[in-house]
């Protein structure tokens, strides 16, 4: 444990809040007795999947091709993951055999 | 009374997929932040209060690497920006709720969302107690797996490395959901290209809001023609 009880209790307050904002905003901008405009139904249609898209490519971002093993596990075990929940569809399964994979590949064998 | 149970019969059978899936999961949350430290109760806490799966992920990364509460603030605006545009689709249902309205959003996860979102509420169920109980039953089940996972992480000595890929694979899985469905591909492409680009141009530390307003700008440039593709269904939650 590196920071202390305060420290820690004021970082999840600062990620609560982060959170907070953003599930709460809009129920205040669009409050009961407004109609929603139609270009933010829309992108609340839309945005979801490229949010998704988003968050694979943060999830990887560290990944350096420079320096050995070049991001080689981290692209296999997406694909395998990716393949697998498009087979199967199976979220429980998809997700565990991933990161088992995942972890024997860095742990054993791109050590 | 007898209705809150009702609506609970009816709501725990559509949580089980989240009550695998949270239960893996929350427990893999549990072992990563004993592994640096924190152990089950600052789990917990983190859970209750910062409810937020792929966040609370993150956040282990930050609790390990230094006291940056702005820091914090900021990335948790950005990973949890998605929630936004659940809100937006829920403010539909979830209109006229009152006292339960409050907890609803505060635990209106991806997972609470894709349920309460696309499973009618069976008849003769208070919608209202129906909402209700699928978000406590998943915040429950996330607050325990992730305070087990704490307790077992200092029981057994597993080899937590590269655990957190649980996170990355959550996100592929959904990706891959939303894949499935032909007219999602459009901006799911664009999301993974934008994003990669931005990556490449700002660097890792920097590249999220640009991504993010790239992604908007096309959104909103595209949207007669992909309006077009999404035609014939209202809003997703409707």
């Amino acid at each position: 444990m590196l920071l202390n009880s305060t420290q820690t209790l004021i970082m999840i307050g600062a990620v609560a809040l982060g959170m907070i904002i953003n599930r709460f905003l809009p129920f205040l901008l669009f409050p009961e007795n407004k109609k929603v405009p139609n270009y933010v139904s829309y992108l609340g249609k839309v945005l979801p999947y490229a949010v998704m898209g988003l968050l694979v490519v943060f999830c990887l971002k560290s990944i350096s091709f420079i320096k050995a093993p070049f991001g080689v596990p981290e692209f296999l075990c997406v694909a395998f993951t990716a393949f697998l929940h498009y087979w199967k569809g199976n979220t429980l399964l998809s997700i565990s055999t991933g990161t088992v994979l995942y972890m024997i590949l860095i742990q054993f064998i791109f050590v | 009374m007898n209705e809150k149970v009702k609506a609970l019969k009816a709501a725990f059978p559509c949580t089980l997929p989240v009550l695998t899936g949270f239960g893996f999961l929350g427990i893999a949350y549990g072992i990563l932040m004993q592994s640096k430290g924190y152990g089950a109760i600052w789990s917990l806490l983190m859970s209750l209060i910062a409810f937020g799966g792929s966040m609370q992920f993150v956040a282990v990364t930050l609790l390990a690497t230094g006291f940056d509460p702005l820091q914090a603030f900021y990335l948790s605006l950005i990973v949890n920006a998605r929630h936004l545009f659940y809100g937006i689709s829920m403010l539909e249902k979830y209109r006229g709720l009152d006292k339960l309205k409050f907890f609803l959003i505060y635990t209106l996860c991806d997972e609470t969302f894709s349920i309460v979102c696309n499973q009618k509420v069976p008849e003769g169920v208070e919608p209202k107690w129906f909402y209700f109980f699928v978000s406590l039953l998943d915040y429950s089940y996330w607050a325990i797996a992730s305070f087990l996972g704490g307790c077992l992480g200092q029981l057994i000595d597993i080899k937590t490395k590269g655990l957190d890929f649980a996170l990355t694979a959550l996100f592929v899985v959904i990706f891959v959901e939303g894949w499935k469905d032909k007219k999602n591909r459009i901006p799911a492409v664009i999301g993974v290209v934008t994003s990669i680009l931005c990556l490449v141009c700002f660097g890792e530390g920097n590249f999220i809001i640009p991504a993010m307003v790239l992604i908007l700008v096309q959104l909103t440039l595209l949207r007669k023609s992909l309006t077009k593709v999404y035609r014939g269904e209202e809003i997703i939650c409707s």
